[in-house]
C-alpha cells in the first residue's frame, strides 16, 4: 500500500493525542509512524503521521481527520516537495577489534557516536528512510543491541509556513 | 506546491481560490456562535453548579432529563432554584439520553441529559452512541470525580471522556469552574451544527462547587471546527446538467433532509424535476407518502418500487443519506449503473461508501433551493427530462407489488395490521416511536407518514429500549400531538420503567406492545437462515405462554391504564380507547401472531435484485425496456 505523510496542526489540549490515535484505530487505518510536538505557535501542537493507505482511503482519513475538533488543519507532504526525516539511536556490539570498524561506518552515514562503552556504542542517525536503512544494514554484522526511533518529521519546502496559513483562515 | 498539496476535504475544489468562494464565506459567523438571545450579564459571582444552570437557561434550555448521584449533587441543589428549566427524573440513565433525542427529533433543538459519574455516565453511553448513530443533536452531562482523584480509581469514578470518544461529536472534561460557561455554549454550537451529534461535558465535582465570574455571553473559539452551509456554486450547475440529461433519476432522501428541516424545499424541487423519491428509514416524513412521486422506502425491508427504483436509475439525487449497507445491500451491486450526486453536510460522508460524481458539501436546506433554481434554468434552456418510459417502469412495480401482508395461520392477531389501524385511526399529525425490530420494520412500512418529525427509531445503532424513553421525550418536546410508542416485547422490557417518570410527571404517552412473544426479528432470521432453530428468542410473554410479566398488570402497577387486545375484532375499539385518554399513559398489550415476518426483504450478503417479496418469492420483473 502506498505511504502518505499527512502534517496535522491541532489544539494543544488534553486528550487530543488520544482523539487522533483512537480514531485511526477504530476505522482502521494503519499508521506507519507517529511524531508529535509543540510548534512554533503557543497552544498549537504539530503531529506528522505517516499513514499506509490508497487513494480513497487516504480521503477518508484526512476527511474523518478534519471532523475531530481539535484538528485545524491537515496537509499531505509530497516527498518530492517536502524534507522528511527519521531519527535514531542505535546500540552496538563493538569491542576493542570492532570499535573502529563500527566508527567508520557510522561516519560514512555521517552519524555520531553518542555514548561509548567497553563492549558497546550508541549511534545517533538523522536521515531518510532509506538511509537510516542502509545504516542498519551495516550495522547488522557487528550485532544491534537496542534501535529506538523517533517518528518521522516532515516539513514543506520553501519559505511558507502551514501554521501561518492555517491561523490565517482561522481568524478571517 | 512547495508546501505539499492540502488535504483538506470539502471540495474539489482549487486550494488557490478557495478562500475567495461561496463555501468559505458561508462559514458561521464567529460573532453569533453562543445559542440562544444572547443576553448580556455582567460578571456575577456564583458557583460553578450555579453557573452550569444559569448557562443552560441563558442557552434557552426548558427541559432537561436526569438522574442525580454523588459527583453532580450540587448541580442538583442549583437547579431547585431554576424556575425556567423543568427537570424530568428518569429512572435509568439510558432512558434520559433517549429522552433527550426524542425532544431534539421533534423539537429541532438541543436535548439535554445529566447523570453522575461512574455508573451514571456509563448507562448514558447507548444512548450517547444512538444519537451519534442517528445525529441528533444532544448534550451530556456528567458530573466527575473531584480533579484531585482523578486516576485513582476513586469510588465511582469512570473517564467518561475516554469511554465516549469514538462515540461523541465531541467531548469536553472541565475542571475549573471558570470554564463552565465557554464550554457549555461550546457543546450546544458543536451539537446544533454541521452534522448534528451528541457532545459529552464531564464536569468534576470541585469544578462545580468552586466559585466564579460568571457573565454571558462567553467566547466561543473552536479554530478547528468550520461547518460549510452553501452548497459550490459549480457543483450545483454540474448536478443540474446531469439531472437534465438523466432519464431514469431517483431522489434517494435521508435523515439529513428531516434534521435540516428542508421537506417544504424537498417538495418543490421533486415536484419540478418529476422523479421517483424514497425515503430511507431515517426519512419517513421527510417527503409525503401520499404524494404520487413517492415510490417507498428503500433498503432491506423496502418495497419492491422503491429497491427496483435505485437499483435500475441512471442518476441517484441523494439528499443528506449515508448510503448505510441496510440500503444498498452488496455495495457493489448497488444502483450499478448509476451517477452519484450526493449532498451532505459531512464531507467525510462522501464518497465512503459510494464514489460520488457530483459532491455538494453543504445544508440541504441551502442546497435544495439552489438545485431547483439550476434546474430551473437548464430545463428552461434544454426542456426537462421526459420520464415518462421510467415511470412506466416504477409505476407498474407500485402497483403490482404494494406492501401488504399475508394472513396470520394460528388465528392470532397480523402484527402488521394492528400497526396499521393504529396509524390509520391517529392519523399523520402523531408522533410514532419505534423500538428496534419487526415491529419497527412494520411501523416504517405500514404508517403512512406525512410530515417530517413523525417518526423516530434507532435507525443507525438499532437500539432495543429506544422507544418508551424516546417517546416520552417526544411528549415533553411537543405536549399537545399524540405520541406513540410502537414496541416489542423484547424491547418493551429493556426501558419499560421510565412509565413511572411518565406517571409521575404526568407525560400521557402511548405505548403499543406488538407482542409476539419473542425477539421476533432474531427468531425471522433463525426461521430463514437458521433452520428454524429458535435459540433464545421465546420470552414467554405471548398467547399461550406463562405471560411474564402480565404487561396489563404491570402497567396498572405503574399507574397507566393498561389494555390486552387479543382479537382483530378488538383492534380499533381498543385503539379508540387508548386515544381517548390523555390524563395518563396508556399501555396495549396487542397480542400477535409470532409467524408473521417482516416482507419485502433483501437477504444479507446478496444484491438488491434479489429482493424478495414472501419466503422465497421474488419479483416478476419485465425484460428491461
Amino acid at each position: 500500500m502506498a505511504r502518505h505523510t499527512l502534517s496535522v496542526l491541532v489544539e494543544d489540549v488534553p486528550g487530543v493525542l488520544t482523539r487522533v490515535a483512537s480514531l485511526f484505530a477504530r476505522r482502521a487505518f494503519n499508521i506507519h509512524s507517529l511524531a508529535v510536538g509543540p510548534t512554533e505557535i503557543n497552544g498549537i501542537s504539530r503531529i506528522t503521521v505517516v499513514v499506509d493507505a490508497e487513494g480513497d482511503l487516504l480521503e477518508q482519513v484526512t476527511k474523518q481527520l478534519n471532523k475531530l475538533i481539535n484538528v485545524i488543519k491537515i496537509v499531505e507532504l509530497m516527498p518530492e516537495a517536502s524534507v522528511q526525516r527519521d531519527h535514531i539511536l542505535v546500540k552496538v556490539r563493538a569491542d576493542a577489534a570492532t570499535r573502529l570498524q563500527v566508527t567508520q561506518a557510522a561516519d560514512l552515514f555521517r552519524a555520531s557516536v553518542v555514548d561509548v562503552s567497553t563492549d558497546s556504542l550508541i549511534i545517533e542517525a538523522t536521515g531518510n528512510a532509506e538511509k537510516i536503512h542502509a545504516l542498519l544494514a551495516v550495522l547488522e554484522p557487528f550485532g544491534i543491541r537496542e534501535i529506538v526511533q523517533a517518528g518521522t518529521l516532515a516539513v514543506g519546502r520553501g519559505s511558507k509556513s502551514m501554521s501561518d496559513r492555517a491561523l490565517r483562515s482561522v481568524s478571517a | 506546491m512547495s508546501n505539499g498539496t492540502t488535504a483538506s476535504p470539502s471540495l474539489p475544489a482549487k486550494p488557490a481560490n478557495r478562500s475567495k468562494d461561496a463555501a468559505v464565506s458561508s462559514v458561521v459567523e464567529a460573532s453569533s456562535l453562543v445559542q440562544g438571545p444572547n443576553n448580556i450579564i455582567a460578571p456575577t459571582e456564583m458557583l460553578g453548579s450555579q453557573a452550569i444552570v444559569r448557562s443552560l437557561e441563558e442557552l434557552g434550555v426548558k427541559d432537561v432529563f436526569g438522574l442525580p448521584g454523588g459527583a453532580i449533587m450540587p448541580t442538583y441543589d442549583s437547579l431547585m432554584d431554576s424556575t425556567k428549566i423543568n427537570h424530568i427524573l428518569v429512572r435509568h440513565e439510558q432512558g434520559s439520553g433517549h429522552a433527550a433525542q426524542g425532544y431534539a427529533m421533534v423539537t429541532g433543538e438541543v436535548g439535554v441529559c445529566i447523570a453522575t459519574s461512574g455508573p451514571g455516565a456509563t448507562n448514558l453511553v447507548t444512548s450517547i452512541a444512538d444519537a451519534h448513530m442517528d445525529s441528533v443533536p444532544m448534550v451530556a452531562i456528567t458530573g466527575q470525580v473531584h480533579s484531585a482523584f482523578i486516576g485513582s480509581d476513586a469510588f465511582q469514578e469512570a473517564d467518561i471522556v475516554g469511554i465516549t470518544m469514538p462515540i461523541t461529536k465531541h467531548s469536553f472534561l472541565v475542571t475549573k469552574a471558570e470554564d463552565i460557561p465557554r464550554t457549555l455554549a461550546s457543546a450546544f454550537h458543536i451539537a446544533s451544527t454541521g452534522r448534528p451529534g451528541p457532545v459529552l461535558v464531564d464536569i468534576t465535582k470541585d469544578a462545580q462547587q468552586s466559585k466564579m465570574m460568571f457573565s454571558w455571553p462567553p467566547k466561543i473559539d473552536l479554530p478547528g471546527y468550520k461547518t460549510v452551509v452553501r452548497g459550490h456554486n459549480k457543483q450545483v450547475r454540474e448536478a443540474a446538467k446531469l439531472i437534465a440529461a438523466s432519464s431514469r433519476p431517483v431522489f434517494y432522501v435521508g435523515g439529513g433532509v428531516i434534521k435540516a428541516h428542508a421537506a417544504a424545499e424537498l417538495k418543490e424541487f421533486a415536484e419540478l424535476v418529476g422523479a421517483p423519491v424514497v425515503t430511507t428509514l431515517q426519512a419517513r416524513g421527510a417527503f409525503p407518502d401520499s404524494h404520487e412521486l413517492h415510490v417507498g422506502m428503500p433498503g432491506m425491508h423496502g418495497s419492491v418500487s422503491a429497491v427496483t427504483a435505485l437499483q435500475q436509475s441512471d442518476l441517484l439525487i441523494t439528499l443528506g443519506a449515508r448510503f448505510d449497507d441496510r440500503v444498498t445491500g452488496v455495495l457493489h451491486t448497488f444502483a450499478p449503473n448509476a451517477k452519484v450526486i450526493h449532498a451532505d453536510i459531512d464531507p467525510a460522508e462522501i464518497s465512503k461508501n459510494r464514489t460520488a460524481d457530483i459532491p455538494i458539501v453543504g445544508s440541504v436546506k441551502e442546497i435544495i433551493p439552489e438545485l431547483t433554481e439550476a434546474c430551473r434554468t437548464r430545463f428552461a434552456e434544454g426542456g426537462a427530462p421526459d420520464l415518462s418510459a421510467w415511470w412506466n417502469t416504477i409505476g407498474r412495480l407500485r402497483e403490482t407489488y404494494p406492501i401488504g401482508f399475508t394472513p396470520t395461520q394460528d388465528g392470532l392477531s397480523a402484527p402488521q395490521h394492528v400497526i396499521q389501524r393504529i396509524g390509520e385511526l391517529t392519523g399523520p399529525e402523531a408522533v410514532y416511536v419505534a423500538g428496534v425490530g419487526q415491529h419497527q420494520m412494520w411501523a416504517a412500512q405500514f404508517i403512512k407518514y406525512e410530515r417530517p418529525a413523525s417518526w423516530l427509531n434507532s435507525g443507525g445503532l438499532g437500539t432495543m429500549g429506544y422507544s418508551v424513553p424516546a417517546a416520552m421525550g417526544a411528549k415533553v418536546g411537543n405536549p399537545d400531538r399524540v405520541v406513540w410508542a410502537i414496541d416489542g416485547d423484547g424491547c418493551f422490557q429493556m426501558t419499560n420503567q421510565e412509565l413511572a417518570t411518565c406517571v409521575i410527571n404526568n407525560i400521557p404517552i402511548k405505548v403499543a406492545i406488538i407482542n409476539n412473544s419473542s425477539l421476533g426479528m432474531v427468531r425471522q432470521w433463525q426461521t430463514l437462515f437458521y433452520d428454524s432453530r429458535y435459540s433464545n428468542t421465546d420470552l414467554n410473554t405471548g398467547a399461550g405462554t406463562a405471560r411474564v410479566p402480565d404487561f396489563v398488570k404491570l402497567a396498572d402497577a405503574y399507574g397507566c391504564v393498561g389494555l390486552r387486545c387479543e382479537r382483530d375484532e378488538d383492534i380499533d375499539a381498543t385503539i379508540q380507547q387508548a386515544l381517548a385518554i390523555n390524563d395518563r399513559p396508556v399501555v396495549i398489550d396487542f397480542v400477535v401472531s409470532r409467524d408473521s415476518m417482516v416482507w419485502p426483504m433483501v437477504p444479507t450478503g446478496v444484491s438488491n435484485d434479489l429482493i424478495q417479496i414472501a419466503r422465497g418469492m421474488t419479483p416478476e420483473w419485465e425484460e428491461e425496456d
